[in-house]
């Protein structure tokens, strides 16, 4: 009896999850498949005249970033813009792997990969190569041949920390005390946008009062900014990997009454652009926040045209043109093109 | 005869105490001034008491919370729950989402929180109902909530991570205008003293006991163990929410993902620290709060030392363990017995001498 | 004299928080005899055995032990410590693997073995199983044997690790007449080897069967040690409860209550069927009425009573409490109705272990009042300092936890309970069952004196001397059955024996 209802739970469980992985693209009422088997339909009525494409992505719940990212790719990746669009996603990078190669056998043109792990792929590409169905990477890249794909957009976590930190030494404040909240150790956008700073405060050109990870977590933030203003230690930037953390650093400050912000005390930087951040921004709360953009569909989107056109692309990486916004010079339209979220 | 077994009794905190002690100790030697309390005025303009105490207190108070329903699940199911931080993820959403569809007043305020605490009642008589009913192991039970939980707060929070502001809210995550104490710490002290009175003008603590330690004695003496589980779920429910409400009011924000990150580890660390065995029966819910304030005191400590970020988790856990050994049988009899040789001997050195 | 001896203890003393186990007590083992350790429960037998074997660290005093034909002090610091010098114990529960085999139980985590060759020990073991004449294949699976051969199996291990002492402890209370009669041939055999045999039992008839020479402890004190032989049984007994046992011929039972046509039975069940208890059956008891079920072991009589007390599910009949029809689906509904059920096993259905003797008391009171009316801090301890009194319960405080106290002295606790709750109807499950002597009459001259007060009560106990000695009526079963019922004059020995048989032959 007992041994049943662990069976059925286990198998509800699976459901629950499963479930979770392909939901979020139902409530978008799409006509996009959002599974393989779907993608098995899609080939029967290839005569339509559209392109078929398939794409392998992380969950949209992964991230806001990520959310941001599967919307975008919804918005330019339909049938109004030409595309057959069949769509898989999962954190599981074997997953993915079964779903590409599914999308290849369904007899795709395109297929779009947003890898979850960087290894192993390279047996899936080249049954692509074989098929004929041609490769774009987007946001993450892979350890494959680069033969093996047309191109790759990826996103340049370092260049989001060299901007920020260029944006800093270009105030050229007296001195820089710098509260350093880092994300989850380990990610790549933690490594990208620490690895800047870290050289700052190597050539001394930067003090570090403190670095610490809050694992992206917003009260943890707070906590660890709490922890210096208790210390007496002098401070005057917030470096925060993203904009939930500077958000708990803020909250630390304002209960500490400490002001932030343009011509204030302490000067604060995000990073993702989120419009509430955004509009933290316009309002001369926060300082600066960089842009992680999570849109890569159009610039793929552009390239598949040009292939259709029979041109040439040319070049295989593409880094994605990413911006940053200063609360001096942010505007209300800054915040709608660029804020992710709402 | 008495006080000898009373001493022993009041083992059962000294630990959690001791601990919580050295932990001081340690750091008045580090930094004399480490603990000390400043009055500073705020943004708002209010002046609000400052200080690595009162972030202590302050930044415990939703593991605390939790650890009270952690406290009850655990003595009367000998499990524990680990889908609380992903519940309160849910409650939190639950809590956001109310508070963008409407202005923001203190009813609606309340709405919203009754609303996410019912929201997390169900959630957790589901749990319940699973280790009441269905006899499940409640860890197993719980690990459909522990993974499936943060894809329904995305799902409630439209795969955004929504902001409310309010200054309604920041008195509930920060201070109330005038009083100069975290309002955190007073919904902390609020609850226990709701929980005291419960405990005093009810029976659910014996109980509760009873039934973690004999299931089959409390029902052949008229108590339901099934009604008693479930209550004790509904209980973490109400907990749960609480916590879940007020860390997204600390912030104005909600993000399922990180919202009481890994606070599952500490609530029931928290338990286990403060003297009430994992394995259920006899529990501490005054030790399991003071557990909560000895895990976020380590972590003020860790941040105030400036350990690496890369070795924060290890230092932690290290410090952890030493806690838990103390306070395991093996070390607490060891205690006992070199005490009660102490003891002895100091009298017997007179009797000798005379 | 001196080379005789293989085990002295001298001057042991133990206490633990509140409670002084063990007060300069002496013990002497020789070689090859039986040695009887007999006392009431809580005297100090188990504690002595644990110093013994190193569960207990001793407080003070000495252990001597035969090393190589000289007695020489050892200082036992833990059970395999106690195994190494050659003390072996074989506890009442059997501690081996039910699903390895017999070969396996006897030589597995043995030091010596670093390898296992699986074929010498088998036929080691069967050597073993022969020569101590052990009805047990060295193949069969131990979970197949009976409890008494499991039992045999454990000694046999214990035996042939060489060791000197024996310790048995209560190793016949879960066998029957021929196991046990098994046993004790084999425990003959031992002895004819020169090994020393620690015996523990409550069974006086097996003692003094068996026994050489008797150890007496009572309240953690040397009572005396004894050669069999010179000691008769009263004597034995007056020296395990330290006072003569006039009491107990002096107990006088009620006759049965005059049914009275105006006064209804206080309880009443017609058709009564649980899901334990498929079988329907119909019951009454008038005030004041002691009655007992009898019957052979799973003949249902516990059964019968849990469906009275409701605690497995009811599936059928109906019920009437002084005269009145009610309803009784659970146990609170029971003891809403004034009845209490003191259960057969004390430990899994009685006591709240960890709890104090204090809250184990006013357990049933407590949740007949109800979820919102507490008992005080103040209302609960004068109960419970009451009934501590009244029933003589030795405990070092109220707060104390129950599974501290002896097993005798758990089971006036939980008597306390049920007596707390001011029932009108109390059902008894074995509530003598491993407990001393002398608890067992104080507990039957306390039903007396309940039905005197106008209790009624059901008494059961596997013990048909203490059900004569106090039930004015008993219904027998057999086979989930009621078969017939007894009273007063027709309730002997023989007639209980011909009906629990199932010869319909009555002498009365």
């Amino acid at each position: 009896m007992k041994r049943i209802l662990a069976l059925i739970l286990v198998t509800l469980l699976t459901f629950t999850l499963a479930a979770c992985g392909t939901q979020p693209a139902a409530p978008d009422g799409s006509s996009q498949g959002t599974s393989s088997e779907d993608g098995s339909k899609t080939s029967s009525n290839s005569d339509s005249g559209l392109i078929k494409v398939g794409i392998v992505n992380n969950p949209p719940s992964e991230s806001g970033y990520r959310a941001a990212n599967v919307a975008d790719f919804e918005r330019v990746f339909n049938e109004a813009n030409g595309y057959k669009v069949s769509t898989f996603y999962s954190l599981k990078n074997d997953e993915q792997l079964n779903a590409a190669q599914q999308f290849i056998t369904d007899g795709v043109d395109y297929l779009l990969i947003s890898a979850a792990a960087t290894d192993g792929w390279t047996n899936v590409l080249e049954n692509a190569k074989n098929a004929g169905v041609k490769v774009f990477l987007f946001d993450r890249m892979m350890n494959v041949d680069e033969s093996l794909f047309e191109a790759a957009v990826v996103s340049d976590m370092a260049a989001q920390g060299r901007m920020a930190v260029e944006w800093l030494k270009e105030q050229n404040l007296s001195e820089y005390n710098v509260v350093h909240i880092q994300g989850a150790m380990g990610s790549d956008a933690q490594i990208g946008r620490t690895n800047p700073l870290n050289e700052e405060f190597e050539k001394g050109t930067m003090k570090c009062v403190i670095q610490q990870t809050a694992t992206w977590d917003e009260a943890t933030a707070k906590q660890i900014v709490e922890s210096v203003i208790n210390s007496g230690e002098k401070f005057n930037v917030i470096y925060a990997e993203n904009d939930g953390m500077a958000k708990g650093a803020v909250a630390a400050l304002d209960e500490a009454g400490i002001t932030h912000g343009v011509d204030k005390e302490v000067i604060v930087i995000g990073f993702d652009c989120n419009k509430w951040a955004l509009r933290e921004l316009l309002a001369g709360n926060w300082n600066l926040d960089v842009q992680c953009s999570p849109f890569q569909a159009d610039k793929i989107h552009e390239m598949i045209q040009m292939l259709e056109a029979g041109k040439t692309l040319p070049e295989k990486i593409v880094i994605n043109e990413e911006t940053y916004f200063d609360a001096r010079t942010i505007t209300q339209e800054d915040i709608d093109k660029y804020g992710l979220g709402d | 005869m008495g006080n000898g077994f009373k001493k022993l009794m009041r083992t059962q905190l000294v630990i959690p105490l001791f601990s919580l002690f050295l932990i001081i100790v340690f750091n008045l030697i580090r930094d004399v001034g480490f603990f000390s309390i400043s009055i500073v005025t705020n943004n708002q303009g209010n002046p609000v008491l400052s200080g690595n105490l009162i972030s202590i207190l302050n930044g415990a108070s939703a593991v605390a919370i939790m650890s009270i329903g952690m406290t009850f699940i655990t003595s009367s199911c000998k499990g524990q729950d680990i889908s609380v931080a992903a519940v309160a993820a849910i409650a939190g959403s639950v809590f956001v989402s109310v508070l963008r569809s409407y202005e923001i007043t203190v009813p609606v305020i309340i709405y919203a929180f009754l609303l996410s605490c019912l929201i997390s009642v169900v959630f957790s008589m589901f749990n319940g109902i699973l280790v009441a009913v269905f006899k499940i192991q409640p860890m197993i039970a719980t690990l459909i909530l522990f993974s499936a939980g943060r894809s329904i707060a995305y799902w409630i929070n439209g795969g955004a991570t929504p902001t409310v502001s309010s200054p309604l809210l920041s008195a509930i995550g920060g201070f109330i205008p005038g009083i100069p104490v975290p309002t955190p710490i007073i919904i902390m002290i609020i609850f226990l003293v709701l929980i005291s009175l419960v405990l005093r003008f009810t029976t659910l603590g014996l109980y509760t006991q009873v039934v973690g330690i004999n299931e089959g004695t409390a029902h052949l003496n008229g108590i339901n163990p099934v009604w008693v589980k479930l209550l004790a779920f509904v209980i973490s429910g109400v907990c749960v929410a609480t916590a879940g409400c007020i860390t997204v009011c600390r912030i104005g924000l909600i993000n399922h993902e990180t919202l009481l990150l890994d606070a599952e580890m500490d609530v029931i660390l928290a338990v286990a620290i403060g003297g009430t065995a994992l394995s259920g029966g006899k529990f501490n819910l005054y030790g399991s709060v003071i557990g909560a304030y000895i895990i976020q005191a380590l972590t003020v400590t860790l941040f105030a030392m400036k350990v690496p970020s890369a070795a924060v988790k290890a230092y932690k856990a290290a410090v952890i363990i030493i806690i838990v050994i103390f306070s395991s049988p093996v070390v607490k009899e060891f205690v006992v017995n070199l005490y009660k040789k102490m003891f002895k001997s100091r009298v017997k050195t007179p009797v000798k001498a005379s | 004299m001196q080379n005789n001896i293989v085990l002295s203890m001298r001057n042991i003393s133990k206490s633990f928080p509140g409670v002084r186990a063990l007060q300069n007590v002496d013990f002497t083992l020789r070689k090859g005899e039986i040695h009887a350790l007999m006392g009431e429960n809580g005297a100090g037998k188990s504690t002595l055995i644990k110093v013994l074997t190193g569960v207990h660290p001793k407080d003070s005093g000495q252990i001597f032990l035969e090393i190589n034909g000289g007695l020489k002090e050892v200082n036992v610091r833990s059970p395999h410590e106690a195994q190494n010098l050659g003390i072996s114990t074989v506890y009442q529960e059997i501690t081996l693997c039910p699903n390895l085999t017999v070969a396996e139980n006897m030589f597995i985590g043995r030091g010596n073995y670093r390898t296992v060759n699986w074929r010498s020990m088998k036929k080691k073991a069967a050597e073993i199983l022969e020569k101590l004449n052990i009805p047990a294949r060295a193949a069969q699976q131990l979970g197949t044997c009976s409890i008494a051969v499991q039992q045999m199996v454990a000694i046999a291990r214990a035996v042939d690790m060489d060791c000197k002492v024996l310790i048995l402890d209560e190793p016949t209370s879960s066998l029957d007449e021929q196991e046990v009669e098994k046993l004790l041939s084999l425990m003959r055999e031992l002895k004819s080897r020169g090994v020393g045999i620690i015996f523990i039992t409550h069974f006086l008839d097996q003692m003094y069967g068996i026994s050489d020479r008797v150890t007496v402890l009572r309240n953690g004190e040397l009572a005396g040690e004894y050669e069999v032989k010179d000691l008769p049984r009263v004597q034995l007994i007056s020296k395990m409860m330290g006072k003569d046992l006039e009491d107990v011929s002096s107990l006088k039972k009620k006759s049965l209550p005059d049914e009275k046509a105006d006064s209804p039975p206080v309880y009443e069940a017609v058709g009564l069927s649980s899901t334990n208890c498929p079988n329907e059956f119909d019951f009454k008891i008038s005030k004041g009425e002691v009655n007992g079920f009898t019957g052979l072991l799973g003949s249902g009589r516990s059964e019968s009573v849990r469906a009275i007390f409701a605690a497995d599910k009811i599936t059928g009949g109906r019920i009437k409490i002084n005269g009145k029809s009610v309803k009784i689906k659970k146990p609170k509904d029971a003891m809403m109705h004034g009845i209490g059920y003191l259960p057969e096993d004390r430990k899994k259905d009685g006591i709240v272990e960890d709890l104090s003797v204090r809250e184990n008391i006013i357990l049933a009171l407590q949740v007949m009042k109800g979820f919102f009316r507490p008992l005080s801090r103040a209302e609960a301890e004068s109960f419970a300092d009451e009934y501590i009194k009244l029933l003589g319960i030795k405990t070092a405080s109220m707060d104390t936890p129950i599974k501290s106290l002896s097993g005798g002295n758990q089971q006036k606790a939980i008597l306390a309970r049920w007596l707390l709750t001011n029932p009108q109807y109390l059902i008894l499950d074995e509530p003598t069952r491993g407990i001393d002597v002398g608890t067992k009459v104080e507990i039957q001259k306390l039903i007396l004196r309940l039905a005197g007060e106008g209790v009624s009560v059901t008494f059961i106990s596997s013990e048909i001397e203490e059900m004569l000695r106090t039930c004015s009526r008993l219904v027998v079963m057999r086979d989930r059955r009621m078969v017939g019922e007894l009273r007063d004059e027709e309730m002997t020995q023989g007639n209980i024996m011909h009906m629990i048989a199932g010869e319909a032959e009555k002498n009365g």
